[in-house]
């Protein structure tokens, strides 16, 4: 029987109306009409719609996507797998990506967080590489919107609960409100995990006959169009979308990867794909596809949960914790033995054949018989309309009051965005493994690399919401050069990123606009700092009632330390070191636009943001690599949100030690210390290294200035009160928990 | 000195532990699957940290029903030294080879820092390496931390003197604020009566590296091994 036979098939007709009740629009449904040459089957246009929604397919942004830089001397694979894999010497790589969770999050906070840090950790391991560090950048509403807390209290709870459990060091991250996530939180999550670089394992199998096995846990119905909801805006129904939300057992992951190590140190895999968003429909479609191969699925040896799963059902499934191999027959014994040691499913569900179709039988009856290629291939591709994001006026000089320089800087440094994020982190476990280097709380993590003394990893993710909204082609260039800074600023060589890419809905033209923008800004500072782009993941339809999210588009770098011993901390580190302000052109502050001084003390969230200058970035951050290289710099801390007066304050409440600092007496002490030009470090060293320092910094044509020196216990800002350290620690330490426990 | 790791699904810190046996001894240990019902000959037992079969049911709980444990037994039986760190501490007490429980912490959250702990006994062969009143500084990293005994069976642990850390504020003073997860009488480490078996909630193989924040963890292992610290 043919998978268009309906006589004695259940499944319900397919017509017009149920596709667009399946995400796909009438000229996409036309399409499917042409591309099959009939009227699809019930289980077909699932499969179709799991494969053409905006989350798997990408169809709004893959025009854009492809102009970003993914090469480089030490990219071993770029984006296309599972996860990006990139060289850090010895025959060792570094894989890793970040992925969003965000609608699901915001449906069902512990679950959707949990789950997503599930599906990150899996295309990790995948690919052979166990996970050594995760790192979670979070956006939630306005801290006085109702569900705020309940989001934040479960979305935390639930990355630590499968975090904790797999056994990952959760390193590092961000945590923001604004109430432009008031309807739609995000929850980004990246994971990084080590291999031999001639240990990786792909997707793509070759061989036909070959047996296609089912891994890990059984298929429920939880799920079910996960991906197809990720792809729709949100409105007051999103409640009854609950079901759509996966659930999942950290526990059965742990099995996973252990088993997964082991099977894949036997030789037994061919090729190997994680069940993520569509579940089985999109890891078998994409294994055929890329091996050029057809796959035939028997659905009535996929492991189930629940009783009486029908095709479609199982077709859809985003159940987590689950794989499909392509197994080496001659070794089945051996990896069934392995499975069965750790518990967990083990099911030889198809083959590999070399007709290019994809066919799936349920009870004997073939119930979709697709052109696999066309699949993925012929998936709609859109140039969708945009338009050109309007500058923002500059602000007028000196339209705002002065304030007090001390009063401020505490205010800010109390701030929901700026307040420690001891409350968050303390709840991740970020020591397993022992090779934490740099907890969470500094500008970048760092993580040893086990077996090796002197060899770490540098970890940040960053971005900043509000300059991407006010422009997003210097927002774009401004979250890849934080990323940058904050991993040079540990010491580290940065190497590539990961981009998490979310926006409203890309069928407005000006949302389409901030997206293509912010891609041109990212693309332009990866260029320029050599910084490509190896793996990511869009997220669009980020809106609820019409309402978008800020554009954020998260970056998370990678950065290699190839000798541990040489890195100097974010904090002040000795009495007496004079204080230094390396980088931008004007050293001093001079931009307020967008600045949280701005928002927190005056309410106002106007003005352009700081403009990146990228070639003085570049000869900035490699100037600074080499003074932490050359032992000429005792502590480096990059300037960022809440500009140099915050900066001081960071470097002060990590170490005890505090600051006197002398602006020039012409300079306007608010744009000084609260101003955020960007391109900025500063840094504390010896007095004798002075004539050094002025000579390195001259010949590398990168601006240095001497700002002030260290001294104990309090910070004194100019001609402002100095303020007690012990006073900075406490204002940090005390909002969140306060918030979290009101 | 010879050491084994017992390894349960979801035990997750037993390469923490074993890095830590090999940078103090040398010696690789052994690791021992749950599913075996014999150790080998060795000096030192180690359940190490973790979430075995998840949590679920009861921490611990299903892992004390593991085919391993008989063999634990018939070890601990007969002197050999058996060390249980977080998870392991939690196996421990299921199995009944420690008495009393470890229960949610008191915030019901999961924590993970540095906390203070003060050396209340150095003449166990688990603390000999350091100074009697020593405070000493570990990480936790626990949901269900918080130990719990009744009146009567606590008794008999203080007067046999088998609490050998308690969770100390950082001048060392025993009292609630360094009381990281409401456990009686600040405990955070203990033996058995007759010494062998030691259960702690904190992770002295985090700890092990000036690198990596600290060295305090080290002389617990060294303690082990006969070593001065």
């Amino acid at each position: 029987m043919n998978a268009h036979d309906t006589r004695n098939n259940p499944e319900p007709l397919v017509d017009a109306d149920l596709a667009a009740d399946h995400g796909l629009s009438p000229d996409e449904y036309q399409k499917v009409l042409d591309l099959i040459g009939r009227t699809p089957s019930f289980t077909e246009l699932g499969i179709f719609s799991a494969m053409w929604n905006e989350h798997c397919s990408y169809k709004s942004s893959k025009k854009w996507l492809k102009t970003l830089p993914t090469t480089g001397k030490r990219v071993v694979l770029g984006p296309g797998e599972n996860a990006g894999v990139v060289d850090i010497d010895d025959g060792q790589v570094v894989v890793f990506k970040m992925e969003s969770h965000n609608h699901p999050s915001f449906i069902e906070p512990y679950q959707g967080a949990a789950t997503g840090i599930g599906g990150i950790l899996r295309d990790v391991f995948t690919m052979g590489a166990r996970p050594i560090a995760a790192m979670n950048a979070l956006r939630f509403g306005a801290v006085d919107h109702p569900k705020t807390r309940h989001l934040v209290a479960g979305v935390v709870a639930g990355i630590g609960g499968y975090g904790n459990s797999f056994g990952v060091p959760n390193v590092g991250g961000e945590v923001n409100f604004h109430k432009r996530y008031n309807g739609n939180i995000l929850v980004n999550a990246f994971a990084a995990g080590l291999a031999d670089a001639d240990k990786i394992f792909l997707s793509k199998p070759t061989g036909v006959g070959l047996p296609v096995v089912y891994l890990g846990a059984k298929t429920g119905r939880d799920g079910i169009h996960g991906a197809t909801m990720a792809s729709a805006e949100f409105d007051d129904s999103i409640e009854e979308k609950r079901p759509t939300v996966q659930v999942g057992d950290p526990f059965t992951e742990k099995c996973l990867l252990e088993a997964c190590m082991e099977l894949m140190a036997s030789g037994a895999v061919i090729a190997i794909q994680d069940m993520g968003a569509a579940g089985l429909t999109c890891s078998a479609v994409e294994m055929g596809a890329k091996g050029n191969l057809g796959i035939r699925l028997d659905l009535d040896n996929v492991p189930c949960r629940e009783d009486a799963m029908t095709a479609y059902e199982m077709m859809l499934s985003e159940s987590q914790e689950r794989m499909l191999m392509v197994l080496d027959p001659t070794l089945e014994n051996q990896a069934r033995a392995i499975f069965e040691k750790w518990d967990l499913d083990f099911a030889i569900v198809g083959e590999t054949t070399d007709d290019l179709r994809f066919r799936v039988f349920r009870d004997g009856v073939e119930v979709a018989d697709l052109p696999i290629k066309d699949l993925g291939d012929e998936a709609p591709e859109y140039d969708r309309p945009w338009t050109m994001p309007v500058p923002r006026p500059a602000l007028e000089h000196n339209d705002f009051a002065d304030t007090d320089i001390a009063a401020s800087l505490l205010t800010l440094i109390g701030s929901p965005d700026l307040a420690s994020r001891r409350w968050v982190w303390e709840q991740y476990d970020h020591l397993i493994q022992g090779n934490t280097i740099v907890r969470p709380g500094s500008d970048a993590a760092i993580v040893r690399i086990a077996g090796h003394e002197k060899k770490a990893l540098a970890f940040s993710s960053d971005v900043t919401p509000r300059y991407c909204d006010a422009d997003p082609f210097e927002g774009g260039k401004q979250a890849v050069a934080e990323c940058w800074r904050n991993l040079t600023a540990s010491g580290a060589t940065p190497l590539a990123i990961t981009d998490n890419l979310n926006f409203g809905n890309p069928e407005k033209p000006e949302i389409m606009g901030t997206f293509v923008r912010a891609i041109q800004g990212i693309g332009e500072a990866c260029k320029i700092l050599d910084f490509p782009v190896v793996s990511g993941n869009v997220s669009l339809y980020n809106e609820t009632n019409n309402e978008a999210i800020l554009p954020t588009p998260t970056i998370a770098g990678v950065g290699l330390i190839s000798d541990l011993r040489k890195i100097v901390p974010s904090g002040f580190t000795n009495i007496s070191d004079i204080v230094l302000l390396v980088g931008a052109p004007d050293t001093w502050g001079t931009h307020l636009g967008q600045s949280l001084y701005l928002r927190e003390i005056h309410s106002r969230e106007d003005g352009p943001p700081p403009p990146v200058d990228l070639e003085q970035e570049k000869q900035a951050g490699d100037l600074v690599r080499s003074l932490i290289a050359d032992g000429l710099v005792n502590a480096v801390h990059d300037c960022s949100d809440g500009g140099l007066g915050v900066t001081l304050a960071e470097m002060a409440i990590q170490s005890g030690i505090g600051a006197a600092i002398t602006p020039p007496q012409t300079l306007s002490p608010v744009a000084a210390f609260f101003g955020e030009d960007q391109g900025r470090y500063v840094m504390t060293a010896r007095l004798e290294d002075r004539a050094e320092l002025w000579d390195r910094c001259e010949k590398a044509g990168v601006a240095i200035e001497e700002i002030g020196s260290t001294i104990a216990g309090e910070l004194k800002l100019g001609n402002a009160d100095a303020i007690f350290v012990k006073e900075l620690q406490e204002r940090h330490e005390a909002w969140f928990p306060q918030f979290m426990n009101m | 000195m010879k050491t084994a790791i017992l390894v349960f699904p979801g035990t997750n810190r037993e390469r923490d532990a074993a890095d830590a046996i090999e940078s103090v001894s040398g010696i690789k240990p052994v690791i021992v699957w749950h599913q075996e019902t014999e150790i080998p000959d060795v000096d030192l037992i180690i359940l190490p940290g973790g979430f075995s079969f998840g949590d679920y049911l009861r921490v611990g709980a299903i892992a004390a029903r593991s085919p391993i444990i008989d063999a634990l037994h018939r070890k601990a039986d007969t002197g050999v030294t058996v060390l249980g760190i977080c998870n392991g501490f939690q196996i421990l007490t299921e199995t009944g080879l420690l008495p009393g429980s470890l229960i949610r912490n008191r915030d019901l959250d999961f924590i993970c820092r540095d906390i203070n702990l003060r050396v209340v006994n150095n003449s166990t062969r688990f603390s000999q390496s350091y100074a009697l009143d020593q405070i000493i500084r570990f990480p936790v990293a626990h949901h269900d931390g918080n130990y719990f005994a009744d009146a009567e069976t606590l008794r008999m642990v203080e007067d046999n003197d088998q609490v050998v850390f308690r969770y100390c504020d950082p001048a060392g003073e025993i009292n609630a604020t360094g009381n990281p997860n409401g456990s009686v009488n600040n405990i955070a480490g203990m033996t058995n009566k007759a010494g062998n078996v030691m259960g702690l909630m904190p992770h002295p193989e985090n700890l092990i590296d000036q690198l990596l924040g600290g060295i305090d963890g080290r002389a617990l292992f060294e303690s082990l091994l006969g070593r001065a610290a």
